[in-house]
């Protein structure tokens, strides 16, 4: 129990002093899972409102992979990205291995299934007719998909809580593809993995700490971002 | 009321086929919709009156034949012609804002500029009497507001057509009448040609100078209202108008164009050029049926007079439903003061009389 409350402690102090490692790791996670979760956005929302919105042969099967993918384990995609990435992957030449731009890109593998998901299902969701009912108010293919995905900002905000979450929190393909270099690729989850290792349990604790503060409040934000959205 | 046949025509449909599945599901050889007409499609659940407004609306791809707008074929799914139409589903199909903004919706995406939306959208508001809940959230709204609301948002880009799929269906019977009430208004005022859906056949009167009724994906008969409900061309289409007594029977007797036919459990006198022998049908609309209660009748100009007896008094909206046995089944429609006056109730013998020239008669070869 001490042990806890001294983590906690020292997460309060390492917080509060801007203990410059700790905040560089921190602004690091921000970073890289913030780029990742507008990544998985920008191709979840696409390719979930176009799989929503047409029917094609396989079209099942592909609902069945992009659910399975929801729930993709991040040391499988970690292993992948690792073989792409590697000296001699197909991705080789890009020498981005062990480098933050290689977390950037296996948490976006990781959140953009995610992200489709609920895209998939929250436009899926809406009234069968609606899309026609846009039509008829004269809107273009665009406007249409526009207003659609506009229809479903609510869902699909929880798609960027779901898909944030998921990522800042993960810590198998972080290690594995960006090598948790000191000041250059270590984020908040990795280093917590290292500092358990050592044994150092009150950093640990603080690193953790400082982990759920950070996913809390950008949850908190978008949380209420949410709820006032709905007009009264 | 014009004939509908003088104006010019708006919308016209050619050989129209829409297949589902490999199945035919709309098949409408020809079709026209007059300016400034409201064609009303009646018809049963399933029928086929939403796939053919849905089609002239450009929003269903058909397999064949097409759809001329002011004599131009229209694509389908035409961006151009979609902005000249305007459509109102069964369900609101509100956007998760305000009414307001539910109303603007049409004018911002023809990118119309803020200030015209402020000055036109208000003026529909309180014209579809939901001016006072313009900032309310459209999901705060019960389902007169909601639909009202719908209705400001297809009128206000003042579409040169506005197809309603079953508007009302989904609403309270007095919700319904007093958005009936409103909508006609609307639709005489501003002169809009419409294709309104239902399968109420007082809306669809009420609304339409113009009938189809639709079965199966195509229109057993389309003509003036008033011709569509008393000379209905078969026995589905009377049946769906309110022709609620449908006797079948076989011409006996045929003198200066009145007739007898035999029907089972009494004989019908009516008017029609027929030939003795000749198998008929006997529609008589319910609102032709008068009752009395002196047994035996007193003489009148009525040729079809029979004594009964009174099996069931349902209510039926303003006034009710009475069945009789007399020798076969016959509908009367009686008012509340007609039921009390005559102290008609179940069991009770009445004489129920109708003229000859109230029975449409259809020739059984037209069956089918």
């Amino acid at each position: 129990m001490d042990l806890i409350l001294e983590g906690i402690r020292k997460a309060f102090y390492l917080i509060f002093t801007l203990d410059s490692e700790v905040l560089g790791i921190t602004l690091l996670s921000l970073r890289v899972s913030g780029t990742a979760t507008l990544m998985s956005l920008f191709i979840g929302i696409s390719v979930g409102t176009v799989v929503a919105l047409t029917r094609f042969p396989g079209r099942q099967l592909v609902v069945s992979i992009i659910n399975t993918g929801m729930g993709l384990p991040p040391v499988v995609v970690g292993l992948f990205v690792t073989i792409f990435l590697w000296r001699n992957g197909p991705l080789g030449f890009l020498e981005i291995l062990y480098t933050p731009t290689a977390i950037i890109l296996a948490q976006a593998v990781i959140a953009t299934p995610i992200v489709t998901g609920i895209t998939l299902a929250s436009i899926q969701n809406l009234p069968a007719n609606l899309r026609l009912q846009i039509l008829a108010l004269g809107a273009t293919r665009v406007q249409m998909i526009w207003l659609l995905v506009k229809e479903a900002r609510l869902p699909l905000l929880a798609a960027v809580m779901a898909g944030f979450g998921g990522i800042i929190s993960e810590v198998g393909a972080s290690i594995m593809v960006g090598g948790n270099i000191k000041g250059y690729s270590r984020v908040l989850t990795t280093a917590t993995v290292m500092e358990t290792g050592r044994g150092n349990f009150d950093i640990a604790i603080a690193l953790s700490v400082i982990l759920m503060l950070l996913s809390f409040i950008v949850n908190a934000i978008l949380t209420q971002i949410q709820q006032r959205e709905r007009p009264r | 009321m014009n004939l509908a046949e003088d104006r010019q025509v708006l919308l016209q449909a050619e050989d129209l086929l829409v297949r589902r599945g490999g199945v035919t599901v709309l098949d409408i050889p020809v079709l026209h919709l007059f300016q400034g007409q409201v064609l009303a499609l009646i018809g049963p659940n399933g029928a086929g009156k939403s796939t053919l407004l849905l089609t002239l609306a450009g929003l269903l791809k058909y397999a064949q034949g097409k759809i001329l707008f002011r004599g131009a074929p229209i694509a389908d799914g035409g961006f151009d012609y979609r902005r000249h139409i305007a459509m109102v589903f069964q369900e609101p199909l509100l956007f998760d804002t305000t009414v307001f903004e539910n109303v603007a919706a049409g004018l911002k995406i023809r990118g119309v500029v803020r200030s015209e939306i402020e000055r036109t959208v208000p003026e529909y508001l309180e014209r579809f009497g939901v001016g006072h809940l313009a900032k309310r959230s459209a999901r705060k709204l019960s389902g007169g507001e909601a639909q009202r609301t719908s209705l400001a948002r297809a009128f206000v880009t003042k579409p040169q057509i506005v197809f309603l799929d079953e508007p009302f269906s989904s609403l309270d019977p007095p919700t319904r009448e007093a958005l009936t009430d409103d909508l006609e208004r609307i639709l005489r005022q501003t002169h809009t040609t419409a294709v309104v859906s239902t399968h109420d056949q007082t809306e669809a009167l009420r609304l339409g100078e113009r009938l189809a009724v639709v079965n199966g994906g195509k229109i057993e008969q389309i003509g003036p209202a008033a011709e569509v409900m008393n000379r209905p061309v078969n026995e589905f289409v009377a049946c769906f108008v309110g022709v609620e007594t449908v006797l079948p029977g076989r011409v006996v007797h045929v003198s200066d164009g009145v007739f007898t036919a035999a029907v089972d459990g009494g004989e019908i006198q009516a008017v029609g050029h027929v030939r003795t022998g000749e198998e008929v049908l006997c529609c008589i609309r319910p609102e032709h049926v008068t009752l009395s209660a002196e047994t035996p009748f007193s003489k009148s100009s009525a040729r079809n007079v029979f004594l009964g007896t009174i099996r069931k008094i349902t209510p039926f909206g303003l006034f009710h439903r009475v069945h009789l046995e007399c020798g076969f089944d016959l509908v009367a429609y009686v008012t509340r003061q007609s039921l009390e006056e005559l102290h008609l109730e179940e069991g009770k013998s009445v004489t129920a009389s109708f003229k000859a020239t109230a029975v449409h008669v259809i020739p059984r070869v037209s069956l089918t």
